[in-house]
């Protein structure tokens, strides 16, 4: 078996008395879309923030294509090819959508000391942009201000601009929560075509989609993994049904 | 979903024709800038060619503060000191020319303003590089606070450095020679800085929709965001903060030519503060925002002062009735005169 992509191992986080991530260790390998189910509560989101490095672990270690990036802040990170979508959208909301997924293509290009040209008539970065807007289904609003989208375009913007990023893997939190029934089953299309092209650790809530897209899945409760497994060992998981999904027999 | 709509593709940003109101706005601005002296004269009121430089002066380094403030949302509460301090590079380096004496002993004095200005932006960006470096280790109130307390630590240093006056300050006999230009002159010298003025704000307007501008705009709407797409936003933050400390060391150096005189005053909070009015009354993160508070801020101080030595009495309702009928400052009123939050 192949090098794991990403390789956590022991991972503990305490917010004071709260024991948010426990013990966790985790792998993901190139090419899968492994799931990360949960209840709520379950240090889903604080487990992403930190291999996404916006929290510091207490102890344990992430790997990353065979390094130790503990100690690496957010944007080498993602330089290095972690980007992340945030569970609240986390948008440039004076911006137009175009310009918030230029300016990630422009950071990863290296233009951004530059103080004389216009940014916005720099076609390449313009062009790109709005190639991930179209993937993620945005093009007819790429000119529209980032406050005037819907929440379910907020979503996809989160989408595209991660997408800008050109990530190896992509630490997807909850892309679908907040979605009507039509937008999520387009995010899950879409989702569906990213697998095959980037590694994608997908936190989410709504089982259809973890169901529909996920190769592996691990199930965390109270910071802790208490199972990983195809969709199909999960279901049959007695530990899981109990835990999670609400249908064991005690 | 993922098929291209047809529609959309070749779709380019920018309206075909070019949007000239910005040239055209630029010319008749010069135009009537050139004119001014003269228009002053025939009114029989000199003195307006004066209060014209200060508008000038106070322009720049309120727009050079709004760069970090409007448009970087770093709330610099010690901007005054990049300002001060462009002031005694321009003070120290005449009185060093006079005396005949090197500055520390090894840099010799001059009064030549193609030397001293490029110095005073230099050495107001230094200054700015080390506090900003010290200051943008914390944000929001702290930031407030740690700007504040450092502009008044050099505030203070001035008022106690006997050799350059202490409070009394330092009186600059003649302003700094250029070619061959009559300095002493109001009107060549409010040609020269409203001169540099037009081209300050011409560098700046292309700043801010830079690439450099975009990711400070970015920086203010979400920081996180900027983390995320992979932008050390430290490094930016501090770029900002230098060029603004060197656009204020610009103004501070033209106000000690134009005055002829440089005193801590000049580093003062309540000199940040003006800055910050001019800001807020113009409209923060806009491009003209900061040189029409400087008009409105510097012409209500001097009407008002030939009234009553009371004048803040008056000037205090009227910010206040500015600042509530305006939301986003005088620029709002004026619409297509500038794009706020480029």
């Amino acid at each position: 078996m192949s090098e794991p992509l990403l390789k956590v191992d022991g991972l503990i986080k305490r917010f004071g008395g709260l024991v948010a991530t426990n013990n966790l260790s985790l792998d993901v390998v190139e090419g899968e879309l492994h799931a990360l189910i949960g209840p709520n509560g379950a240090g889903k989101t604080t487990f992403i923030s930190q291999i996404a490095g916006e929290l510091h672990q207490d102890s344990g270690s992430i790997h990353f294509d065979g390094n130790e990036i503990s100690q690496w802040k957010t944007p080498v990170r993602v330089q290095r090819g972690l980007a992340r979508s945030f569970q609240i959208t986390q948008l440039l909301p004076d911006y137009t959508a175009l310009d918030n997924v230029a300016l990630a293509v422009q950071v990863r290009r290296g233009h951004s000391y530059q103080f004389f040209t216009d940014a916005r008539k720099k076609t390449d970065l313009r062009d790109e942009g709005r190639q991930h807007l179209e993937r993620a289904g945005l093009g007819s609003r790429a000119n529209i201000v980032v406050s005037e989208l819907s929440h379910g375009e907020q979503k996809q913007l989160e989408l595209a601009i991660a997408l800008a990023t050109k990530p190896r893997m992509l630490l997807l939190d909850e892309p679908m929560a907040g979605l009507g029934t039509a937008e999520c089953a387009r995010m899950i299309d879409l989702l569906k075509v990213l697998k095959t092209e980037v590694t994608i650790l997908l936190v989410e809530h709504d089982m259809d989609a973890v169901f529909a897209l996920a190769d592996r899945i691990s199930v965390l409760v109270n910071g802790e993994r208490i199972a990983t497994g195809s969709a199909d060992d999960i279901r049959a998981n007695e530990a899981v049904r109990v835990a999670y999904l609400g249908e064991g027999d005690a | 979903m993922l098929k291209v709509d047809e529609k959309y593709v070749g779709q380019v940003d920018m309206p075909s024709s070019r949007n000239w109101w910005p040239v055209i706005g630029t010319v008749v601005f010069v135009l009537c800038a050139a004119a001014f002296p003269a228009f002053a004269k025939a009114i029989g009121d000199p003195s307006l060619i004066g209060l014209a430089i200060r508008i000038s002066i106070y322009a720049i380094a309120a727009a050079s503060l709004n760069l970090i403030l409007g448009y970087g949302g770093m709330i610099s509460f010690g901007h005054a000191a990049y300002f001060g301090i462009g002031g005694y590079v321009v003070g120290i380096l005449y009185h060093h020319f006079v005396e005949g004496s090197p500055f520390l002993g090894f840099i010799p004095g001059t009064n030549q303003f193609l030397i001293t200005i490029p110095a005073a932006i230099i050495i107001s960006g230094l200054f700015a590089l080390v506090l900003g470096a010290l200051s943008l280790r914390t944000s929001g109130v702290p930031f407030i606070m740690i700007t504040l307390a450092f502009a008044q630590m050099l505030f203070f240093l001035f008022l106690s450095l006997k050799a350059y006056g202490g409070d009394d300050g330092l009186i600059v006999r003649r302003r700094n020679v250029l070619f061959d230009l009559n300095m002493a002159d109001d009107t060549t010298f409010f040609y020269l800085t409203i001169g540099l003025a037009i081209l300050y704000f011409i560098a700046f307007a292309r700043l801010v929709r830079s690439p450099f501008g975009l990711v400070l705009g970015g920086i203010r709407q979400n920081e996180r965001r900027m983390a995320a797409i992979g932008v050390s936003t430290y490094q930016y933050k501090l770029t900002a903060f230098v060029i603004a400390g060197m656009g204020a060391g610009l103004a501070g150096a033209l106000m000690a030519n134009y005055s002829k005189f440089v005193s801590p005053d000049m580093l003062h909070w309540t000199k940040s503060g003006d800055l910050m009015i001019m800001i807020i009354i113009g409209g923060t993160g806009t491009l003209l925002g900061p040189a029409l508070g400087a008009v409105v801020l510097i012409g209500l101080e001097t009407f008002l002062t030939s009234w009553t030595e009371h004048w803040k009495f008056i000037l205090g309702p009227i910010l206040i009735v500015i600042v509530l009928f305006s939301s986003g400052g005088l620029t709002s009123l004026f619409q297509g005169w500038s794009r706020k939050r480029e």
